[in-house]
This record gives C-alpha cells, structure tokens and sequence, in this order.
C-alpha cells in the first residue's frame, strides 16, 4: 500500500519569547496509508492538533519533510497549497466551523468557488445529493445557527465531502456533541472510509471512538508513543 | 463570473448585516461625493451663467471705465473699484466718436432711481445714454419704438423701458406705451417696451427693470453732465484691437493712464472664470478632504471588520482560499461600501442640483456622475487594500485557531 502522506522526522517549535523554545511535535514519523482509518490520540495540549494540521497542509514543519502522494510539498507557493487543501483535503473541526452568514447549501459549495480548474460535475448537484444523505435536505436554505450541533456537524461532512478528497481530518468531531449524535457522526466517517475508501484521520480523546478505527497513533509531549 | 458575482453577493451579505454600521461608515463618502458633485454643478452653472450675462451684453464691446477696475494678472486691484475717480462727459463722448473704427460709441449715466407712474413707485436702473445703445447691447423692442438721433437731439423727454418694470407700473407691458412716468420728479413719456432679455438671477442685474432716456433730457437727473462708462462696439472681432489702441490714444491726451481703464468684454469673463476657478478649486479640495477622511473611515472599519473575521479567514483558507480570494473579498466589500456612499451621494447632490436650479445656477452633466463614481471605487480600492492584505496576509494556521 502506498503512503498518502510520509511526515519525515517532523518538528514543529513555537519560539515564546527570545530564549523559551517550545516544542510542540518531536521529531514526527508517520506514513498514513490510502484507504486507512486511524486516530490519533493523547491528552490535551500534547500537539494533536498541530499534527493534524500539518498533515492538513494548513501549517508547515519547523523542521524535516512532508511528502503528499511522494511528493515533497516543500518549495511549494501558498496558492499551490491552498489549492492542495482545495482538493485534497476535507477538514472537520470539534466547532464545526461554518460559516454563520452563509446558508447550508452556500457552506456546502464553498469549496467549489475557490477551485481554480474546470469542474467535470456540477457541484450543486453533488452538494444537494450529500445533503439528502445526511438527512438535511430540508434545511438547505437555513443557516448553521438554526441547526442542532449534530446536524451542523453534518453539514461540515458534506462540506469536507462535496470536492470529493481523498483525505478526511477530523479534529474532535464529536466533542460538542452528546453520545448518542457522536456515535453517528463517527458511523458516517467509518461508511466513508469502508464504502468510498477514503483515508480518514480521527483526532479524538474519546478511547471508545479510538478503539473503532485500524489503527491508533498516541502522542505525549509531541512525541508519537506508539504505533500499532 | 460566478465567481465575481459570489464575491460581490458575499461583501452586500456582510454589509447588510450592519446596516446602521454600513450606513455611518459610508456617511463620510456620502457627504464628499455629494459636495464634489454640487461644487462641480455650481461652478459649471456659475461659468454659463456669467457667460450668458456677458453674451446677452452684446459682442465685440469695449468697455471705458474710470479707474482700473480689473488688474492685468486677473482679479481684482486693490485701487480699485466704480465710483472714484474721474468721470467722462461730453467732449469725450465727441472725441471718441471721431474714431473710425467704432461702429457705435455709447456714453451711458447710471443710477439707480425711483420711477413712479399711475400711482406706484417701482425701483429700476436708469440709463441716460443715446440712441446706438439699443443696436450695441441687442436690445430689441417689443411694443412702440426705440429712441432715435431725432429724438436725442431734439431733447425729446421720451423713455423706453424693460417689460418687468412696464408690467409692474402699468400691469401689462403694452399698457405701458404713452403713459407718463417721473424719476426724480422728471416727466418721460413711454415710448417702448423692450424684448425680455432676462438675467437677474443670481445677484446679477436684472435687464427687464432697467429704463434708457437721452442723456440731454436727462439733465435733472444728472446735473453734473457726466458719464461713467463709455460702451464703443468694433465693426468686427478682428478691429477689437485696434479699437482698444485708439481708445486708449484718445482718452490718454486728457486723462492719466491711470485714471481710466478700456477692457474687452472677454477680459472680463476671463478674469471672472479665474476667479471662479481658483474658488472651485478650493471648494473641490474641501471636498476632497471629506472623501480622504471618509476613506480613512471605511479603512478603520474594514480593519475592525478583519479583526471580526480571523476565525472566517482561517475557515476559508482551510477550504482552499488562496491569499487573492481573501484580498479580493475584503477589497469587494470596501469598494461596495463606498460606492454605496458614493452613489447616495451622487442622488442627493442630483436632488439638491434639482431643487436650486430655479433659484441658482448650477448644472449637471455625465462628467460629475463619472468623477462621483470614479472617485469613490478609487477610495474604496485605495484604502480598502490594507486591511484587505491584512486579511489576506494572515497564516491560515493562526486564523483557524483564533477564537
Ligand atoms: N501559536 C502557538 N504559539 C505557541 N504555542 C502554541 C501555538 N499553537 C499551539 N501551541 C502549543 O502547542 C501545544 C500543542 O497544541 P495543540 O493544539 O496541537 O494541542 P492538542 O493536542 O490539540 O490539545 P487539545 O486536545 O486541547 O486540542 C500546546 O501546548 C499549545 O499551547
Ligand atoms: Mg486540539
């Protein structure tokens, strides 16, 4: 199986003032596979996140590589990131992040506005379809402050979905949600990563949400603890 | 172009969210655009009006004037001013008359006077003066007849005066024809009534109300025989020139060159318009002051409106944005708001212009409503880009976690 992403001896350091260095990742390596589930796990403040986010593309390493698909993202311009970002990845955030202003539709196809080459498909189409599978296709032309938190959730989901990404990153997805709307959200992501073989990474505190994906990479102080 | 229009349907969402923040945010805009607007009217207006006066005056005039009232460089003189001075009488009536180039030479007595007839008192501008006034200013007649040589010479106590003044003594202007009238216990028998020639309007000289005798019938009303403007006409454009030399010549063997003052009558517009543009240039920078500060406004709001929308930036980058969407939102906005200002601007100003028109000139034309438009997209682009690369400039990183 090929690596989706290789992080290659990955630091990431926050300079607090001019001599206090923090370390937030440690020497990182880590090779996701294509197709697979994982969650990363550790207690609060360990650097799950910031990890998340380079694999992301949103934040670069202080030091050491990133390789996309074997490819180095190193030299690469913000424009071709964002474009990386674009296409290649769907984020889910534990806030949701909608865009409150925006209807639940406009949320859903707004990574589309900011895709630069000719779309083969028509994207509201694709959005309507993922919003009738996530049950929400009544509530297209609300907007997220009229939606539960399962439902908002939701909405993100089809957002992450609607450029169809080979990668989901999912940090915290159920932590504003009660039990019984987490185990949903977390039954949606294992059907996408078993019908449509999407990779899926999972930030989670929850052991029992861990305990349902392939495979989980533990992280303490920045530094990865384990691997399975 | 979906694209475009997204943008543009995106930055009115955020505007019309704070509607009372947008609408004080664009006042700044609103008032600058609104007076460069009506600045620009009045001084168009202000330019074709006194152009007009000096047209309906009649071409290729000379004017002889006491003193100098209009300097060389433009502007007024400090010496200056009607009253002082000499005055010319009838030997230089005579004398000017002997140049070959004056088609008419006019010697004209002004003052302002009482004028009663049929029991009512009305306020006119009275000319004792002789018969070419009438073909030099274009004065045309509408009822009766004008004042001839015959009439001039025989002292003949005749008037011929404007369609207003006729209207306000006798009603209606044809009324007016072989009544009687006394200025300063004066008896003139009306003659003529003039053709309407207008002007009034704005502080001006009002024509309509102006009254003409013969200056040798006028005696009593002008004991001292004197004149203060002699008016010459040139045969042609081209012997305008000429004229003025011989005028001078004439008039230098009596007085002191100091004392008088022969000016064409483009002189004069040319001197007003420069006075008028040096005005509107200071009015336009005035409102060019309240577009600056107005622009300053729309800065320091799209720099709070920025602050509010780190978590919004990072979202967006996270879905793909690139730097240029981020700057091309926030410049959308700012250019909207201040067009919003500019284009409220551009209807309020076009609505006073409106209304003022019948007491003021003033004019509008496509120019105005282009610098409106111009110049506020130029303000919304040229302040909104700072806090648009702010925007822009954010690491996508710290915009997503910003809370
Ligand atoms: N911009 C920054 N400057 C300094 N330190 C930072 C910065 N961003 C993150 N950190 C620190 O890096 C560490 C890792 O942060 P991160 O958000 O990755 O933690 P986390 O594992 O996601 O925690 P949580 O479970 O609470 O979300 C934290 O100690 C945090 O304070
Ligand atoms: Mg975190």
């Amino acid at each position: 199986m090929s690596a989706i992403i290789k992080l290659d001896n990955v630091w990431k350091e926050y300079k607090l003032d001019e001599e206090v260095i923090f370390t937030a990742l440690n020497s990182i390596n880590l090779s996701i596979n294509s197709g697979e589930l994982s969650a990363i796990v550790g207690p609060s403040g360990c650097g799950k996140s910031t990890l998340m986010h380079i694999i992301g593309l949103l934040d670069q390493p202080s030091k050491g590589e990133v390789f996309i698909d074997n490819k180095n993202i190193k030299g690469l311009s913000d424009d071709e990131l964002s474009m990386l970002r674009n296409e290649f990845v769907g984020f889910i955030f534990q806030q949701f992040n909608l865009i409150n202003k925006l209807t639940i539709l406009e949320n859903v196809l707004l990574p589309a506005i900011y895709y630069r080459k000719k779309i083969d498909y028509n994207p509201r189409e694709r959005a309507l379809q993922l919003l009738e599978r996530f049950g929400l296709i009544s509530k297209i032309n609300s907007y997220p402050n009229k939606i539960s938190g399962g439902q908002q959730q939701r909405v993100a989901m089809a957002r992450a979905l609607i450029m169809d990404p080979k990668m989901i990153l999912a940090d915290e997805p159920t932590g504003n949600l009660d039990s019984k709307t987490g185990v949903e959200i977390i039954q949606l992501l294992k059907e996408l990563n078993q019908k449509e073989k999407k990779t899926i990474v999972i930030v989670t505190h929850d052991s029992e949400i861990a305990k349902q994906t392939n495979r989980i990479i533990r992280i303490k102080d920045g530094q990865i603890i384990n691997h399975n | 172009m979906a694209y475009f229009l997204f943008i543009v349907k995106s930055a009115l969402k955020d505007l019309f969210k704070n509607k009372m923040r947008t609408f004080l945010t664009s006042l700044g805009i609103l008032i600058g655009v609104a007076s460069v607007v009506l600045l620009l009217a009045f001084g168009m207006g202000l330019k074709t009006y006194i152009k007009g006066q000096f047209d309906s005056l009649g071409t290729n005039l000379i004017f002889v004037l006491p003193r100098k009232v209009f300097s060389q460089g433009g502007g007024f003189s400090s010496s200056g001013g009607l009253g002082g001075g000499i005055r010319f009488d009838e030997k230089d009536y005579f004398s000017l008359k002997r140049i070959r180039e004056a088609e008419f030479v006019v010697p004209a007595f002004t003052k302002s006077v009482k004028i009663e007839a049929n029991g009512k008192t009305e306020y006119s501008t009275f000319y004792a003066t002789n018969d070419e006034i009438f073909q030099a200013r274009n004065l045309t007649i509408k009822y009766g007849s004008v004042i001839t040589k015959t009439e001039v010479e025989k002292r003949n106590k005749v008037i011929v005066i404007g369609p207003k003044l006729a209207e306000k003594l006798f009603g209606s202007a044809e009324y007016a024809l072989g009544n009687t009238v006394r200025i300063d216990s004066q008896a003139f028998k009306v003659i003529g009534v003039l053709e309407a020639k207008g002007g009034g309007g704005f502080g001006g000289p009002d024509f309509d109300t102006f009254a003409y005798a013969s200056y040798k019938s006028a005696y009593s009303i002008n004991p001292n025989k004197t004149f203060s403007t002699m008016l010459l006409k040139a045969k042609n454009e081209e012997t305008i020139p000429i004229l003025k030399a011989r005028t001078i010549e004439v008039l230098k063997k009596r007085y002191k060159e100091d004392d008088f003052q022969v000016a064409e009558s483009t002189e004069f517009i040319n001197t007003i318009s420069s006075i008028f543009s040096v005005l509107n240039m200071f009015l336009v920078a005035i409102g060019a002051i309240s577009l600056i500060v107005g622009g300053v406004g729309i800065m320091n709001i799209m720099y709070v409106s920025v602050t509010e929308r780190i978590k919004e930036i990072g979202i967006r980058r996270a879905l793909g944005a690139t730097r240029r969407d981020i700057l091309f939102q926030f410049l959308a906005e700012s250019v909207l708001l201040s067009l919003i200002g500019g284009f409220i601007g551009l209807l309020i100003a076009t609505g006073l212009i409106l209304l003022i028109r019948r007491f003021f000139p003033a004019a509008i034309d496509i120019t105005s409503m282009l610098v409106a438009i111009g110049t506020s997209s130029f303000i919304g682009i040229f302040f909104g880009v700072f806090p648009a690369r702010k925007a822009a400039n954010l690491s996508p990183m710290d915009a997503i976690r910003y809370e």
